[in-house]
């Protein structure tokens, strides 16, 4: 259990996936102009990701990794599919992307349209692939680890763009150079965060 | 007969009218794919510590672009609207894939320098954005220009950022140190590399600086807040 919660502590505040890896800042910086269409948007990148890394562990563990096939029969034990994980772990996501725009859109009418082009661009969002990637790398040893790593992430990448988001809307106060006004100074605020999170590195509970 | 002689007209554009060359040209400042349409940032981060990986990045994105915003264009009244996703990161995939290839077999030192990034432009929004902005709805020529176009703006500020980040983090350009040894503060000298430079925080910051600049000059493209 304790393994656990380090696990998610760690994908939240050390790996945090905006601020360690500066992955997924494509969605992060264009939809973070109000608390309540990143909350919206925040909610889906836990959900994908916190559906897809589990998936993707599975096809990892007994699809593409060397060996993974065994199940199928002693003649498959040394087949080695892993020049395939780009495309199967992308198709897994895509396909969970478009499942995620099909509801908000029956549901939600009003954040599909503030969410635009960025709902369907989650597929393509760094955050995600590298989550599955991440998850690969550090060879998770069961499928509960696998998918509290996956939450955590979400949840990681949650927590900054609601904070980005919410500086951004006190920041409309302040009186910001002219041509530094809207993305300059969401460039600066998220290098002066990185830095900040920097000082969770190394951390460990 | 009225939508005869509109295609007639459209035949007749030439291929470098005004319209198509602003295509081109837009991309490189008024509608820059990473400084005013926000796409593409993550690697514009990871791989600017070097110039050279830059510029073989850029190349590659180029190429991926206007090779996948033809073949997106080429079947844009086939792609069913609820799988258009899965079918453009199939292409986008497949093109990768070959990028890699012809990486590896050329230029392999660099595509081992490159190799996570090679297939990190998968997820490279700037690719995906504009299939869904434009490739979707245009003609083949128009949607390679666009591709062209908006993949050399990117390219552009990739070469900025890792001039700026290479030059001033490790003194070197392009891997030839041009800051004289004799400078450093270990020989004597007055000088010393800021390694800050080197961490991605700093490559959000130059990326400020270069909008800071490009709004200066370019008023009308200052937010209202």
């Amino acid at each position: 259990m304790q393994e656990l919660v380090n696990i998610f502590a760690k994908a939240i505040f050390v790996e945090n996936m905006v601020f360690a890896y500066f992955l997924g800042m494509c969605s992060y910086l264009a939809v973070s102009q109000t608390v309540k269409t990143s909350l919206g948007l925040g909610a889906a990148v836990i959900f994908v990701l916190g559906m897809t890394v589990p998936i993707n562990y599975l096809l990892e563990n007994y699809v593409l990794a060397e060996g993974a096939l065994t199940w199928l029969g002693e003649q498959y034990a040394d087949v080695n599919l892993s020049f395939l994980t780009f495309i199967l772990f992308i198709a897994v996501i895509a396909s969970m992307v478009q499942l995620v725009e099909m509801v908000v859109e029956k549901f939600s009418p009003t954040l599909y349209s503030s969410l635009g082009i960025f709902l369907p661009l989650i597929a393509v969002n760094c955050a995600i692939l590298g989550g599955s990637l991440f998850m690969q790398e550090r060879s998770y040893s069961n499928i509960t680890e696998a998918s509290v790593f996956g939450l955590g992430s979400g949840v990681g990448f949650f927590v900054a763009i609601v904070a980005l988001a919410a500086i951004r809307e006190k920041i409309r106060y302040s009186n910001v150079p002219g041509p530094m006004r809207g993305l300059g100074i969401t460039f600066v605020i998220t290098g002066l965060m990185g830095i900040a999170f920097m000082s969770f590195m190394g951390i460990k509970l | 007969m009225s939508t005869e002689t509109v295609d007639k007209t459209k035949d007749k554009e030439p291929l470098f009218s005004k319209k198509n060359r602003k295509l081109l040209s837009d991309p490189m400042n008024d509608d820059n794919p990473i400084t005013v349409q926000v796409l593409g940032i993550c690697s514009a981060l990871a791989i600017t510590v070097q110039l050279k990986p830059a510029v073989v990045m850029a190349m590659s994105v180029v190429f991926v672009m206007a090779a996948g915003n033809i073949i997106i264009s080429l079947l844009r009244n086939m792609i069913p609207q609820r799988v258009r996703i899965i079918v453009m990161l199939t292409v986008i995939a497949a093109l990768v894939i070959l990028v890699d290839q012809v990486l590896k077999a050329y230029l392999f030192d660099v595509s081992k320098q490159l190799s996570v990034f090679i297939g990190l432009i998968i997820t490279n929004c700037i690719i995906m954005g504009r299939f869904e902005a434009f490739a979707m709805g245009n003609g083949v020529w128009k949607s390679f220009l666009d591709g062209v176009g908006n993949a050399a703006g990117y390219g552009v500020i990739l070469i900025l950022v890792s001039i700026f980040r290479e030059f001033f983090g490790t003194g070197t350009l392009w891997g030839i140190q041009l800051i004289p040894e004799s400078w450093y503060m270990s020989n004597g000298g007055f000088y010393s590399d800021n390694g800050m430079m080197l961490l991605p925080p700093m490559a959000l910051i130059s990326v400020a600086l270069i909008i800071w600049v490009q709004r200066s000059y370019n008023r009308k493209l200052i937010e209202e807040n």
